[in-house]
């Protein structure tokens, strides 16, 4: 047993900064990805014809009935023995974007659900197409009241980006491994990184209420 | 798809299902226990008290469970704690999941109309008795779906313990894509296995939901 000492972190906040830095990167890339995703998944459940639903809900109910980690290993081995050789960070983002894609769709196929059908009605009544009015009318609004469940969502991505380190991501848990390996101080340097984490989520949760105030204000 | 491979790597599988049944359910039962003592605290009279509830839970479910971990097995014997990897991960994962239950638990209780309670205070309840006979009857039945779904959250994250080498589905996976260079069938079976675990867990819950369904 030996003592802590937390100077031993340090010489290593450079490493860690970037480790912050790769994080936000890999968070709010997949999260743009999970967005998008979540949207196609929804709409096409709701409006495709069944051919074309029947692969998406597999899909939806493969990827909410396994872990995660277990998706990323996929998704990182896969992709290299299909042929696709692309970098760690590319397969971090997909998996963590198809990850939440799939709670995000949802969320959202509810939303549009919830939109009252007058509008739809009225748009097309107006001369809207149906993609028209899906991308103008329709899904702007389950959008909008959508947004606190997918926050939620985006703040649990925060989190989950921390497993991307056992594919080899340079991310904050990795520039931790790294101190941890020259230094042999796993507490500190460990945590050190959960109370940077902790900092991330608190700016990511202001952030969205930031984000859902607007959007309460401007309906 | 090898299906003579997947067959060969079967019976491993359901060895570390197993294992990924034992320390969900564990980590479940430390998990309730803490988010009983969490929610108390944090519904408590007592300033406190309340501090603790609600700085444990906020940082619980602040951080990731995988730093939780690995601060708890990499760094436990920096302060005193040897564990084995196994013991670390029922404590880490049951401490990082009672911190969500309990804000399902707090949930369920402050969801009861409060006219419960003034009611049961106007014919002389004590505030125990109050809980205890007239608030956490009604909650309990409030709060079986949300614990279901931090139930089954909790099968899913059990794959973060193969990080500390306990052998669980997600460490066999990892070792057999390793060796055989197989990622997709070798998937395939584990997904079969927690999907089938997860299922089990989701009907448990509607059943239970069923049984105290007010009618």
């Amino acid at each position: 047993m030996q003592g802590l000492d937390f100077s031993v972190v340090l010489p290593y906040s450079g490493i860690l900064w970037m480790g912050v830095w790769w994080t936000v990167v890999l968070t709010v890339s997949s999260a743009v990805v999970s967005f998008i995703f979540g949207i196609v998944f929804a709409v096409t459940l709701l409006y495709a014809p069944k051919i074309v639903t029947y692969p998406v809900r597999s899909f939806i109910w493969l990827f909410m009935g396994t872990p995660l980690l277990l998706q990323l290993f996929l998704i990182y081995y896969g992709l290299v023995q299909i042929g696709i050789d692309i970098p760690a960070l590319a397969a971090g983002i997909i998996g963590l974007g198809l990850h939440f894609a799939v709670y995000n769709a949802d969320i959202l196929r509810a939303g549009i659900v919830a939109v009252d059908p007058g509008q739809a009605e009225g748009a097309r009544s107006i001369g809207f197409s149906r993609l028209q009015t899906l991308r103008y009318v329709v899904v702007p609004q389950a959008v909008r009241n959508t947004a606190p469940p997918i926050g939620s969502n985006m703040i649990a991505l925060l989190k989950e980006s921390s497993l991307v380190s056992v594919i080899g991501i340079a991310e904050l848990v990795h520039a931790a491994q790294l101190g941890i390996s020259e230094t042999f101080r796993p507490f500190e340097f460990y945590l050190t990184a959960a109370a940077l984490y902790y900092i991330l989520n608190l700016v990511l949760e202001a952030g969205l209420r930031r984000v859902e105030r607007k959007v309460e204000v401007s309906r | 798809m090898d299906l003579a491979l997947m067959q060969r790597v079967f019976p491993f599988f359901l060895e570390a299902a197993l294992v990924t049944i034992q320390i969900s359910a564990l980590a479940l039962g430390l998990g309730l226990v803490v988010a009983a003592l969490a929610a108390s605290a944090k519904l408590s009279r007592s300033a406190p008290l309340r501090m603790i509830g609600t700085v444990y839970v906020s940082v619980w479910r602040g951080t990731p469970c995988l730093i939780q971990l690995f601060i708890l097995y990499f760094g436990g014997p920096q302060i005193g704690i040897n564990l084995e990897p196994f013991a670390a991960g029922v404590i880490g994962l049951g401490m990082n999941i009672g911190a969500y239950m309990a804000e399902s638990i707090r949930g369920a209780v402050l969801a009861v109309d409060r006219g419960q309670a003034e009611a049961a205070r106007t014919i002389g309840f004590g505030r125990l008795d109050t809980m205890r006979r007239v608030i956490l009857p009604q909650a309990a039945r409030l709060m079986i779906r949300p614990l279901g779904v931090n139930a089954v959250a909790l099968v899913k994250g059990s794959a973060l313990v193969s990080t500390i080498s306990v052998i669980e589905m997600t460490y066999t996976a990892q070792r057999f894509i390793g060796s055989t260079y197989k990622p997709f069938e070798i998937f395939a079976v584990a997904a079969l296995l927690y999907m089938i675990i997860v299922y089990a867990v989701a009907r448990t819950v509607d059943l239970i939901d069923k049984r105290y369904e007010i009618v």
